[in-house]
């Protein structure tokens, strides 16, 4: 922080008048050091003459020369010893203003040595007669913590501040919760702000008193709270909403948070619920007129909360209309607003508005309202027609950067509603040459080729692109490639020279495989089966879908959770921020419940626990298996790597589950069951139990079948009225499992009726890292709620078919995976010799490569290949006689840059085929 | 919680740093002077930047940028809502809020950043308090100090900081008690092309003036509280009783306050006290275009309509203009294109114009925008949406204070589209 030094004369003169006798020069000489440091230049040489001035009893220079330690302490810890006496000293003091100085003060010097000294005069302090002493002490706690968290645990400051929750004076109560939630972000499962219906009770009282920074601490608290039921949630929400009329826009951001959170529990036909919607209208509009910073958070949450509930901002579009002298981030906030507030009811203004910004001088912003006319137009069907005709006046204009979005926009248009717009294909010809941005020009492309059969000259007009080809981008280069193709198609005759030059330059002279590889397909498609290649090219293509660009329902729930923070301003999950991660839950909107005899849900503070299918007899199953498993006893040389041997027994721990899961096959069965047939036994699992989704039991299981993953569900309904309108849907998951379609359930399901559903499953869905790596989280919704659950799929549900390797491919890949790759562990009393084996594994996916025989030992080489690409490699070691079997995997993720979580699929795998 | 604060002044140089935790290296500063560069105009800059261990959060105000460096989760608003405090307090303080006042300042400024927060969490924020902790300076204060050698520190805990009612300290007095109250209405509205409105919505709020000896306790009922659907209150304010009666209720600070601010939105309908006619045209293959702008006076219930200021962002193209107004001065900046015409007061006998000619860049073709006319204006001794104030009654002292109440409307954003 420095980049000024002061010249030795001025530090001299400085010194001289610190050390004078005249009060008023001294003080004269504090103010002048002062006002150097804060501009950044270096006066901490004057640090023993400016301590020397700390005893006075003139507070402002006490003050002063406070300030100059607070700076300086760090850098002369020693010298900031010397002012240890009288901080004790002042925390005597009669004059409580002096005490609480005192304590603040010494919690910003943040050097080791002193804090030790801190800790009796911050004691006294807490228990101070003075409420204003206290609250200062509070805040001290959460310093000293930053400084040194294990000396605040041990003199057990935490238990003290939890007891200031409860002290008569709100604004104590107020800093002691800011001080504890300081502290709990750094200590995420700490569970110091225990919250329960007093402490609540507490809190709301203290809310109406406390300085509007108190409040917002103490809302933002009670957020993380979780009601036992409606009712609680009922009355918290009528003690907060006063606050959505304080003029701190922070305090009203915080009070509708809570609001959002528990208006979730309330049910839907309570006239409470509906009062609740209107009121949080007017003060969300309120903050749009505050300064723009502020309508800048503002609007980026409510992005959020339009999208949860869009029926409280419905009738308020106009407060969206943009004023030409916003800045551009309150501009482009709130375009996209007004997209997503867009109805039939309101897109004839939207619309004219749109097309005012379009003729703005910002670029940014007039490239914006040009696609967010596209958007309209895809999401309000009725709106269409009068979005294509603005979008063509636009392009009227003639102004270069308009026109190619709205090229860009109208293809999406096509793709939504197609053959319905063609008849605007020559306006949009006529503008070919002015594209030169490469988004624009393969719009063009693709309108060109999709109803090439409609445009005359469509052959010269690609012809035209393709002179430049090389020059193109590949995007460009894709969608001519692809658009000559269609035209070829579709008129054959004239088209066939244009055709092969296309084929070659994208075949022979083009240097990106991409491009290559689809003009080598093309090729062999069009030479021997013209039929097909018709089938495949001109297929029908599916309708883009209607909002492309909301928040995934699971992120959106957790934002919700997180109104008013960084989260909700980049709509990214807490968990995504580099600092904050380490002290992040994940939140959930509390589920609704009807009576209080449910129990706490789950969610609302904590992380949503899955019904737990792991029960405790884990190590009774190992020992009856008599499958060492846990940890793996190594032979050979241990697993190199410490992350490593974490990774095997989080496998383990994967591994172990689907044990549990399968029933318990005598050990004497003859020999190993192939896996996906074990599967096929499981008994179903309970995932859902009646009681926690009002009636609806879900129990399960997954298979492999004929390369398509199943996961068997039985929905059984105990409630008393019947169900319908079953859905479902998966969180993020490490492999990319999504349904591949709907939830056959066809019929209601009456009471007492139970239904077998098998769901295809895909894996090409979106991917997150999961813990554990097999865990998949499900939503289930019927006519009656949305249901939470959480399972563990078998991870040999994710062989793969093809999983067999070409022997040249495995010895070499077998040879370049490094060392630490490689694990081993032995899996014992397995009476099979290593055929039988090799064949049981060939059932579940896992195929022998190899077999060599050395010395008495059979050595079976293996591969496996998961669904996501990656390879597992796999040597089992099997001695005649000995019933114990050694495996040592490799996997491939070094070489298929595939993702790092791969170690632990091998162990699984490994543990797993010898489940029986 | 708040870590740091940086003030920039316009030409990206920090003037003044304080930490509350421990130091930040200025050096965090850079990722916001790329932001800056970045930005078209300086108001451009994004309030909320990311860097890989803190955010910066910032505001503009008075061409000084206040930047936050927070380290934790801390609400944004949080931090956005605690800067505008600090620049009101020291408008408060010195008058102005520059570099300059501030330099000049600067151990008054450290001492209110120490009292209002500490370990990054608010401490005192309320002007009445600081105040009493720390007096602002003046020049009579200064010359008093250096001759008896008293401080500008007080020595007490302040009164207020922790009683039931922290916005007010005890023992008040006055020889001339008076409660005076300005309602003061900005209306912002978008006028499109043909002079129909496309928004329009009224943001109001009620400043009060209070010098009453002890502790009154105040009512203020309205004559259509009706009006008042949307509203933040300061704390002072009983919202139950509100709630209740629509009566405001409260025991009210020491000196000046805001009362209330409220929202009049465009579910009512709004009266538009002026309208425009205006004809700029640009002609193709013409280095000419035409300007003409009339103003007059529309609903504005009798009132006249004065401190009249039109400006206007003419396009790029526009070279020079050669305008004539038949009231008031017009200036019209020919690097910024800033047309500015002051206009005064409108008759409405003889409504004020604008015309002549515009020369553009010859050759050029004529320009994609049009220009959006900005207008400000005032309308003394009426509130536009007619909200009107029945009585003021004191309770708790027995004094008879002198009370008063004054309206006003002003333009806030008004601006009309051609």
């Amino acid at each position: 922080m420095l980049c000024f030094h002061v010249c030795a004369g001025e530090i001299f003169e400085l010194k001289a008048e610190l050390n004078s006798d005249k009060k008023e020069k001294k003080k004269e000489a504090v103010k002048k050091v002062i006002a150097s440091m804060t501009v950044g230049k270096d006066v901490s040489a004057l640090f023993p003459d400016v301590v020397n001035c700390m005893q006075t009893d003139n507070l402002e220079l006490k003050k002063l020369v406070y300030l100059y330690l607070m700076n300086y302490a760090k850098s002369q810890p020693d010298m900031a010893i010397m002012a240890v006496n009288t901080f004790v000293k002042d925390c005597e003091d009669p004059n409580p203003l002096i005490r609480a100085l005192a304590v603040r003060t010494m919690g910003c010097i943040r050097v080791d040595k002193i804090t030790e000294y801190l800790c009796e005069p911050l004691r006294k302090c807490l228990k101070d007669e003075d409420p204003y002493v206290r609250k200062t002490a509070a805040v001290c706690v959460a310093k000293l913590h930053d400084i040194n968290a294990q000396l605040v645990e041990d003199q057990g400051f935490l238990d003290t501040l939890k007891d200031l929750i409860s002290d008569s004076n709100p604004m104590v109560v107020a800093n002691a919760v800011a001080a504890l939630s300081e502290i709990a972000e750094s200590h995420p499962n700490s569970n110091l702000l225990d919250l329960n219906p007093q402490s609540i009770n507490k809190l709301l009282t203290a809310l109406n008193e406390c300085t509007e920074w108190g409040q917002i601490f103490i809302l933002d608290c009670l957020a993380n709270y979780a009601p036992r039921d409606d009712r609680e949630s009922q009355s918290i929400c009528e003690r907060v909403t006063p606050r959505l009329s304080h003029a701190n826009s922070a305090v009203v951001l915080s009070a509708v948070k809570v609001l959002m959170k528990f208006m979730e529990m309330l049910p839907k036909d309570l006239d409470y619920y509906g009062t609740l919607l209107k009121k949080l209208a007017p003060p969300l509009v309120t903050l749009l007129s505050a300064e723009p910073e502020l309508q800048y958070v503002a609007l980026r949450n409510i992005n959020l909360i339009v999208q949860k509930r869009p029926e409280i901002l419905k009738h308020e579009m106009k407060v969206f209309f943009v004023k030409y002298n916003d800045p551009i981030y309150v501009k482009l906030e709130k375009l996209d607003i007004m997209i997503r507030l867009a109805s039939q009811a309101n897109i004839a203004q939207v619309l004219a508005e749109l097309k005012e910004y379009a003729t703005e001088v910002d670029v940014d912003f007039v490239r914006k309202a040009v696609r967010a006319i596209g958007r309209c137009a895809i999401k309000v069907e009725q709106s269409a027609e009068r979005c294509v005709s603005t979008l063509l006046d636009l392009i009227q204009t003639k102004v270069n950067y308009v026109v190619q979005e709205a090229i860009v926009v109208i293809k999406d248009i096509f793709r939504k509603y197609p053959n319905k717009y063609e008849s605007v294909i020559a306006t949009l010809c006529e503008n070919l040459d002015s594209l030169d941005e490469p988004e624009a020009r393969a719009a063009m492309i693709w309108i060109v080729g999709e109803y090439a059969e409609r445009i005359d000259n469509a052959d010269e007009l690609l012809e035209s692109f393709l002179e430049g080809f090389h020059d193109e981008s590949t995007q460009v280069q894709l969608q001519l490639l692809t658009a000559i193709v269609k035209l070829f198609l579709k008129k054959p005759t004239e088209t066939q020279e244009l055709v092969q030059q296309v084929l070659s330059l994208a075949t022979q002279d083009s240097d990106n495989p991409d491009l290559r590889d689809r003009g080598y397909i093309y090729w062999r498609l069009l030479s021997t089966d013209p039929v097909a290649a018709k089938e495949v090219v001109l297929a029908e293509k599916p309708l883009i879908s209607e909002e492309t660009d909301l928040i995934e329902p699971t992120l959106l729930e957790e934002l919700i959770c997180h109104i008013g923070t960084l989260a909700s301003v980049y709509h990214k999950p807490p968990s995504a921020f580099v600092e904050g991660s380490r002290g992040v839950m994940h939140k959930r909107l509390p589920a609704r419940t009807g009576s209080p005899d449910v129990g706490t849900i789950a969610g609302g503070s904590g992380t949503e626990t899955a019904p737990s299918i792991i029960p405790s007899q884990g190590d009774l199953l190992g020992d009856l298996l008599n499958l060492d498993l846990a940890p793996p006893t190594t032979t050979g040389p241990p697993p190199p790597t410490s992350g490593m041997q974490m990774g095997g027994m989080d496998l383990l721990g994967g591994g172990l589950d689907s044990l549990v899961g399968s029933p318990m096959p005598p050990r004497h069965a003859s020999g190993l069951v192939p896996w996906h047939s074990s599967v096929d036994d499981l008994c179903p699992q309970v995932w859902l139990p009646a009681m926690k989704a009002k009636g609806l039991e879900i129990s399960g299981t997954f298979a492999r079948r004929a390369g398509v993953i199943q996961m068997e569900l039985t929905l059984t309904n105990k409630a008393m009225s019947v169900m319908t309108d079953f859905a479902i849907q998966f969180n993020r998951n490490s492999f990319g499992l999504a349904p591949a379609g709907p939830l056959q359930v066809l019929s209601p399901l009456s009471p007492n009726q139970t239904i077998e559903v098998s769901l295809p499953l895909s894996t090409v869905g979106p991917v997150m890292k999961m813990e554990p790596l097999n865990n998949l989280q499900v939503a289930v919704k019927n006519n009656i709620d949305v249901f939470y659950f959480s399972c563990q799929y078998p991870i040999s549900m994710l062989f793969v078919e093809d999983g067999k390797m070409e022997r040249q491919v495995f010895l070499a890949t077998w040879k370049d995976i490094p060392n630490e790759n490689e694990s081993q562990f032995q899996i014992k009393d397995c009476h099979l010799n290593s055929d039988a084996a090799s064949n049981k594994l060939q059932a579940s996916n896992i195929f022998t490569i190899a077999k060599r025989t050395v010395e008495g030992q059979d050595m079976l080489y293996m591969s496996i290949k998961l669904s996501n690409g990656i390879w597992v490699l796999a040597e089992l070691r099997v001695q005649t006689g000995n019933p114990n079997y050694t495996v040592s995997t490799e996997d491939g993720w070094g070489t298929t840059g595939g993702a790092v979580d791969s170690p632990s699929c091998v162990y699984v795998v490994c543990g797993s085929c010898y489940e029986v | 919680m708040i870590h740091s604060l940086f003030l920039v002044n316009s030409s990206g140089d920090i003037f003044l740093e304080k930490h509350w935790k421990s130091v930040v290296s200025r050096s965090v500063c850079d990722y916001f002077f790329e932001a800056q560069e970045r930005a078209s105009e300086p108001e451009n800059v994004p309030p909320v930047i990311p860097t890989p261990h803190h955010y910066l959060i910032s505001v503009l105000r008075h061409r000084i940028y206040f930047v936050a460096v927070i380290q934790s989760e801390v609400p944004p608003l949080f931090v956005i809502e605690f800067l505008h405090r600090v620049v009101d307090t020291f408008q408060d303080y010195f008058g102005v809020c520059t570099e300059a006042a501030i330099k000049d300042n600067v151990v008054v400024v450290y001492e209110l950043l120490e009292e209002m927060l500490d370990n990054g969490f608010p401490l005192a924020t309320e002007s009445n308090i600081l105040k009493e902790l720390i007096k602002p300076p003046t020049i009579l204060r200064t010359v008093v100090n250096t001759i008896t050698g008293s401080t500008n520190v007080g020595e007490q805990l302040p009164t207020g900081q922790l009683s039931v009612v922290p916005w007010r300290r005890t023992g008040v007095k006055y020889t001339n008690n008076e409660a005076y109250f300005d309602v003061v209405e900005e209306i912002d509205a978008i006028i499109d092309k043909s002079g129909s409105t496309i928004t329009a919505e009224i943001q109001g709020v009620i400043d009060a003036c209070v010098k009453l000896t002890g502790m009154p306790d105040l009512t203020l009922s309205f004559m259509n509280p009706r009006l008042l659907d949307d509203v933040s209150f300061h704390p002072c304010v009983r919202f139950k009783r509100w709630e209740a009666e629509r009566i405001l209720s409260f025991i009210p600070p020491d000196g000046n306050f805001r009362l209330l601010s409220y929202h009049v939105s465009s579910q009512n309908l709004v009266a538009i006290p002026v309208y425009v006619k205006h004809n700029i045209t640009f002609r193709e293959g013409s280095s000419q275009g035409r300007f003409e702008l009339t103003l007059g006076p529309k609903q504005t219930m009798g009132k006249g309509v004065e401190a009249v200021l039109v400006n206007s962002q003419l396009p790029r193209g526009v070279l020079n203009t050669n305008l004539n107004p038949s009231q008031g001065t017009y200036t019209f900046d020919p690097v910024t294109k800033l047309l500015t015409w002051d206009v005064g007061k409108i008759n409405p006998q003889k409504l004020p114009s604008l015309k002549g000619s515009m020369s553009l860049q010859a050759g050029a073709s004529k320009p994609d925008e049009n220009p959006t006319i900005n207008i400000q204006f005032k309308i003394q001794q009426s509130a536009l949406s007619g909200l009107k104030v029945n009585r003021l009654d004191m309770y708790g002292e027995k004094y008879k204070p002198f009370k008063g109440i004054k309206y006003m409307t002003k333009a806030g954003k008004f601006q009309v589209r051609t």
